[in-house]
């Protein structure tokens, strides 16, 4: 059977950021423009994926990105089931490859796939003949994340190149700061990332970023400020000895926003703890804060990795 | 009286020195004869081997293998581990605690050398549990056990972590002049990891493991080898700090001995691109300059011995999530081998190499064994040391195949295999 790729996008799956090229990344974006237009429509649905089915096979606890990539699919008039598999309850490995095997029987067009450990969604797109999209394994990669992110300051700078960007907070197990990290550098962006020492992973300034371990001096002159959500959840050690004294030294407010440009934005994967990485005021400066336009782009980026992704079986199917 | 001589040979052997083209003859299981007059000495009737010019070398000794026997039969039990072992090239292998239930008693050590008797095909020597359960805490009856046959006494893949207990033991071991065995990582530090720190743990997102957890646990032991004066075996040495720590230690008189794994001369941690969980290990593979720091250890003598550190698995254990996936790799059929490579590149002289593998460990074990020495036992192996092939797990007599070695090219292969005289691999060549 011809498997060969779209022009456009030339991958079978979309497992990272990394072995991107910035030709690959546009072609998400420029595709992700229109369908951000089509979204804010009264009419929001297309047929173009029309009788695909996609799976969304959470194995971690998600709303916000099931659910971008469920009204994405169903945006784009496919068939789109969730299925939530409880990973502690479970003998892990097992369901994850026999899972993999039972939803392939099943002729799935694409699968979108979370999952708590680092390398899981390669281990099962292995045994895939669709399409898999990553949407976050373990504290490796969540490239649609990135993907989003880059949309959305494309659309209010214009262009990523040339710009400086902070990654602030949690970095040691952020996926997100991994593939926003390796999108960033693919796209020609400066790379700053602000942190404890206990919350940076070793080595990290091998992967293209200036480490800082202080937010006014991390922060200073950049055009874009990530805050990453502090990760309770993983803390399985004594990285901060204390909320409040992380909030003090590394919490965003307008003091240390201060030392940004002026015109310097802030973005945050969501969901936010309040408080925490991020104060209120800042999070909901409306001149500054693009969190709610993160998401409205989460959708119209996944619209558009769908859409290449499964064109790619179009052709197939159609040859 | 079954008698075998071994015409054409070139007699190999570290422990005198023998690097010769003659023969050898084996009587009733012991070494006869050696070189010129072992043809003459040859009763009539003996099995004529002839060696064809290749090296005929003691057999080899594996001092780190993870029995499956008993407990954990369905991944291997004691006669595929055998199997393997003499397919191998390996007359004795010296079995760790970790089995099911743990060789902490001297009925459990007592039942496997039993059925390594019964089955007549490997020499399977075992050390017995350092504490009990392996559980760090109590100590065994090392004076009993070792009486009942354990070579030594380590807790297998488990550190013995708490100072006070690996103090004891070391004090107690060397009442009857026991050898401690350590699997060298500082638990604590090393918790919840599955890689090397660094670049590339960074990028796949695995949590890592400072190497610095190897040269911890060794140093705090080696002020306790100090104190007691115990025999001190470091398992596995994997890193440049901590075989610069033995180095010096040796130095110092200190009676300390380390062996690694060929996974350690062999990979980088390169290899785990990929999620690659065969080649997840315990310690787990290091960068390049500490690859080649074992090298180099090898080849000035720091690191004592090469064993294969043979530990099966099945396909549910390592088609998992890096992180799930369970540690180690087997190693008895591509011990010599990839040991040769050390050779072939240049690295380590051949007789560094098979003195690593036959004499440096019967020394640490102070088993009599490893040798081409008038009346001892006749355990050999015929290699040919040049011969091309390609490592094909699906071949290999072992139950598993979790081996990252598969298709890799190699230089020298096993031809037969002899423990006491009697020809147990190899026998239709």
């Amino acid at each position: 059977m011809d498997k060969s790729p779209s022009p456009l996008f030339p991958h079978r799956h979309l497992l990272g950021i990394d072995g991107l090229k910035a030709d690959d990344i546009n072609a998400i974006l420029d595709l992700a423009e229109g369908y951000v237009e089509q979204n804010r429509a009264d009419d929001k649905k297309r047929t173009v994926l029309r009788g695909r089915t996609i799976i969304n096979l959470f194995f971690e606890n998600s709303t916000r990105t099931r659910t971008s990539f469920e009204l994405a699919g169903k945006r784009l008039g496919a068939d789109v089931i969730n299925m939530s598999v409880d990973g502690t309850s479970i003998k892990k490995g097992e369901t994850l490859i026999d899972t993999a095997m039972t939803l392939n029987a099943m002729h799935l067009d694409a699968l979108v796939v979370r999952h708590h450990e680092s390398g899981a969604v390669h281990l099962l797109a292995d045994k895939m003949n669709c399409a898999v999209i990553n949407a976050g394994d373990g504290a490796h990669e969540h490239p649609t994340q990135a993907l989003l992110d880059a949309l959305t300051i494309r659309r209010r700078k214009g262009s990523l190149k040339g710009l400086t960007v902070a990654i602030c907070g949690d970095i040691l197990h952020s996926r997100v700061a991994r593939s926003n990290i390796a999108l960033l550098n693919i796209m020609g962006a400066r790379v700053r990332v602000v942190a404890p020492r206990t919350l940076l992973p070793a080595q990290i300034e091998r992967l293209g970023v200036e480490v800082f371990h202080d937010m006014a001096r991390g922060l200073a002159d950049v055009d874009i400020i990530m805050m990453l959500r502090l990760q309770m959840e993983r803390m399985n050690g004594n990285f901060l000895p204390s909320l409040r004294e992380y909030f003090h030294f590394y919490g965003l407010d307008q003091a240390k926003l201060a030392k940004a440009k002026p015109d310097a934005l802030i973005m945050h994967p969501g969901p936010i703890n309040r408080g925490v990485e991020i104060d209120s005021a800042v999070a909901d400066d409306i001149d500054r804060s693009l969190i709610l336009g993160q998401v409205e782009m989460g959708v119209a980026v996944r619209m558009a990795c769908l859409d290449l992704l499964m064109r790619t079986d179009a052709k197939r199917n159609d040859a | 009286m079954p008698s075998t001589l071994f015409k054409n040979a070139r007699l190999l052997d570290p422990w005198t020195h023998l690097d010769q083209t003659g023969d050898l003859l084996a009587v009733d299981g012991a070494i006869r004869a050696i070189g010129a007059d072992a043809a003459a000495a040859a009763p009539a009737g003996a099995v004529i081997v002839d060696c064809e010019g290749h090296c005929l070398a003691p057999g080899l000794i594996d001092m780190r293998v993870h029995l499956s026997e008993p407990g954990h039969e369905y991944l291997e039990d004691i006669e595929t581990t055998s199997r393997a072992a003499v397919a191998g090239g390996i007359t004795s292998l010296v079995a760790l605690p970790g089995t099911e239930p743990v060789l902490d008693e001297v009925s459990t050590v007592e039942f496997v050398s039993r059925r390594a008797r019964k089955l007549g095909l490997v020499n399977i020597y075992a050390y017995g549990a350092a504490t009990r359960g392996l559980a760090g805490k109590e100590l065994t009856e090392m004076g009993l056990l070792a009486q009942a046959g354990a070579v030594g006494f380590t807790d297998g893949t488990r550190a013995i972590a708490d100072a006070l207990v690996m103090r004891r033991a070391l004090s107690y071991a060397r009442t009857f002049d026991q050898l401690i065995v350590q699997h060298p990582e500082e638990p604590k530090l090393a918790a919840g990891g599955a890689v090397t720190e660094g670049e590339i743990a960074t990028r796949l997102g695995l949590p890592g493991i400072t190497p610095v957890a190897e040269l911890i646990m060794i140093e705090r032991d080696l002020h306790l080898v100090e104190i007691t004066g115990a025999r001190y075996h470091v398992a596995h040495v994997s890193t440049g700090a901590a075989i610069e720590a033995i180095r010096r230690a040796k130095a110092r008189g200190l009676p300390v001995t380390c062996d690694t794994a060929p996974a350690y001369f062999m990979l980088n941690e390169t290899a785990i691109e990929e999620y690659r969980t065969f080649t997840k290990l315990s310690p787990p593979l290091r960068p390049e300059a500490d690859r080649r720091a074992v090298v180099e250890g090898l080849r000035d003598g720091t690191i004592d011995a090469i064993a294969s550190d043979h530990r099966p698995h099945d396909q549910d254990s390592k088609r998992l999530p890096f992180t799930s996936a369970a540690a180690g790799i087997i190693g008895l059929e591509t011990l010599l081998p990839l040991a040769l490579t050390l050779h072939h590149k240049g690295d380590v002289p051949l007789a560094r190499v098979l003195r690593a593998l036959t004499q440096a460990p019967a020394d640490i074990l102070r088993l009599p064994i490893g040798r081409l020495a008038l009346g001892a036992a006749a355990d050999l192996v015929l290699i040919d040391l040049d011969r091309p092939y390609r490592i094909r797990a699906e071949q290999f007599k072992s139950k598993a195949r979790n081996t990252p070695f598969d298709g890799m090219p190699v230089q020298g292969c096993v031809l037969k295999t002899f423990v006491a005289g009697r020809n147990v691999y190899g026998a239709e060549r």
